[in-house]
């Protein structure tokens, strides 16, 4: 069981050759035994996860038997989910117990998975590297002494060391590609608009998208059908026709057009993730594609853009969280505006506070159109080169990360090295487009190397497409971190 | 852009986070480094692209204008710091 893909573990329980209770339990025990030595979740609830179980079990005994039924998922403790406590990593949300449900965790309540659990993160979501958690530092499966990559580090280490089958994350600036890059397991941001947000915590409203995590890219496309869809909730959802995002996987991969980008291949990416990448193109050559030479040259300004955009959006976002309705009040104050300023000085981490700082400055009086206006304008030329980029090519290729994984403590004393760890993923956010990892082998002892694919707008089945062949003639999404048996 | 003390004591009021006088210090430095970052934005002309703030081009949905959700109050008082008669307690606000 400790290899089955939720396609598996889904056929095992049609057959009844296995039970949700059975797979809850199993996952449930592994969780118990090694999610505290990777950190991986903040809230676990066996009674919970139990029950539930016992209701998919039922709706199976009485036919009601879908994709999902009764698998048990890990999800990112970002959405909020009825009655489970909801941290954000965070201690201004160290008490919230979510009083409903996000629209994510209510299609997969209505599909009839099981939550395994909420797993543990950056502080809302701020990070790449999952070390900013009021709850703790993540560990990478495949080295104790490396983080995951974050900010939906959890869940990549939960999958990675087989806690749960799949997992959900969000990716505002890389969030669930380049943890699944370092943890060696696949992952998806979908094309803006196309999951809701709806009781999701927001970070950066106009870059926030919640994904899957899984071990193959099927599993991924499974999980996908379940969240994607219009929610009349969320004012950002996109309302289109629905799509089985398993619908193309198993096509041939001949003629197909990979993008190469020559910014993805210049310097500044480590050697060993080069090499890695660079056989994972000629595997792709030899299942039939044709590679293209793509330019994207304001790509270099993605990580500023993102660095004023999403710290501006994050200060608005974030200014909900006063002590008032809910969450983390501070003991002792004078006045109401002493209550504010002192609540939210105890409840934030210093990365939050900087983000926070940096958007109310670009924000504010004076700086609105040099830094604010300038960041969107520049987006747009942005997004503009992949439009040209894809009128040449279907699907761009490269590293998801310039590295492998980093150790703990290395990068957490300078934000901008870490920021600039998110140079690949970055821009794919700020164009809307949708964006995956899976695993391409390893690096440097033995860490993990993720290949990124970036499909144009509404491209998810097509990259889906590329990442499956890939899979069928490698082997590196089925390898396990030593030791976790 | 240079930051001065002053900013970050200024933002840090705007933003309603009690700041320290070491700790501002200490941000100072670090917003130092990252206006650095945010700087080569400015080594690009962009006369006459408009800002880019959605990736689709669409239109904010309108709905009716009735009532679609139901009273919850007390399931959502349930987790708040202090509450009195369906009513949130702050300090004082009017002398």
């Amino acid at each position: 069981m400790l290899n089955f893909t939720v396609k598996q573990l889904a056929a095992e329980l049609a057959a009844k050759r296995l039970s949700s209770v059975e797979v809850t339990q199993y996952f449930l025990k592994r969780i118990n035994v090694l999610g505290k030595a990777l950190n991986a979740f903040i809230s676990v609830d066996e009674e919970r996860s139990l029950a539930a179980a016992r209701g998919a079990d039922q709706r199976i005994a009485t036919g009601g038997t879908g994709p999902l039924t009764g698998i048990p998922l890990a999800h990112k403790d970002i959405f909020c989910a009825k009655g489970w406590l909801t941290t954000c990593g965070s201690k201004i949300l160290s008490n919230f117990v979510a009083p409903y449900d996000a629209h994510v965790i209510e299609r997969f309540g209505h599909a009839g998975a099981v939550i395994a659990g909420k797993t543990n993160m950056d502080e809302f979501a701020m990070g790449s590297s999952s070390e900013t958690s009021f709850y703790g530092p993540v560990r990478n499966p495949w080295d104790v002494a490396a983080v995951p990559g974050g900010s939906s580090g959890g869940s990549a280490a939960a999958v990675a060391a087989r806690l749960a089958p799949a997992a959900t994350g969000t990716d505002t600036g890389g969030s669930i590609r380049q943890p699944a890059a370092l943890s060696g397991v696949c992952g998806l941001k979908p094309t803006y608009g196309v999951v809701s947000r709806y009781g999701m915590i927001a970070f950066a409203s106009s870059l926030d998208q919640a994904g899957p995590l899984a071990k193959t890219a099927e599993d991924l496309a499974l999980l996908l059908n379940a969240m994607a869809g219009f929610d009349a909730r969320d004012s950002t959802s996109l309302q289109r026709e629905p799509e089985d995002y398993t619908r193309d996987l198993l096509k041939p991969l001949k003629g197909l057009r990979i993008g190469l980008p020559a910014e993805f291949f210049a310097e500044g990416v480590a050697p060993d993730v080069v090499k890695a990448v660079e056989q994972a193109i000629a595997e792709l050559k030899r299942l039939g594609c044709v590679t293209v030479d793509v330019a994207l040259p304001n790509m270099k300004l993605s990580v500023p853009v993102y660095y004023v955009l999403a710290p501006a959006e994050a200060s608005s976002n974030l200014s909900r969280f006063d002590g008032v309705r809910y969450g983390y009040r501070a003991p002792e104050y004078s006045d109401l505006i002493d209550m504010y300023r002192k609540t939210r000085a105890q409840g934030f981490g210093a990365e939050v506070k900087r983000r926070i700082l940096i958007g109310t400055y670009v924000l504010s009086h004076g700086y609105y159109d040099a830094y604010y206006i300038k960041a969107q304008k520049l987006r747009r030329l942005i997004a503009q080169d992949f439009v040209d980029a894809f009128s040449k090519c279907d699907v761009i290729v490269g590293p998801t990360s310039p590295t492998t994984a980093f150790n703990i403590g290395e990068k957490a004393g300078d934000p901008v090295q870490m920021y600039l760890s998110d140079i690949y993923t970055i821009a794919v956010n700020l164009a809307g487009l949708p964006g995956m990892s899976i695993p391409a082998g390893f690096g440097n002892k033995s860490r993990p190397v993720g290949l990124q694919l970036i499909g144009n707008y509404f491209g998810e089945a097509k990259m889906l497409n590329v990442a499956h062949q890939y899979q069928q003639a490698t082997d590196w999404h089925m390898r396990m971190p030593p030791g976790i048996n | 852009m240079v930051l001065t003390l002053d900013d970050v004591k200024r933002i840090a009021h705007l933003a309603r986070i009690e700041v320290e006088a070491h700790e501002a210090e200490q941000i100072l430095v670090q917003l130092g480094g990252i206006f650095g970052l945010i700087e080569a934005m400015q080594a690009v002309n962009t006369d006459g692209v408009e800002p880019m703030s959605h990736a689709q081009d669409v239109m904010l949905r309108l709905r009716e204008d009735a009532v679609t959700e139901g009273d919850q109050h007390l399931l959502f008082q349930s987790i708040a710091p202090q509450v009195e008669a369906d009513l949130y307690l702050v300090p004082k606000v009017i002398e």
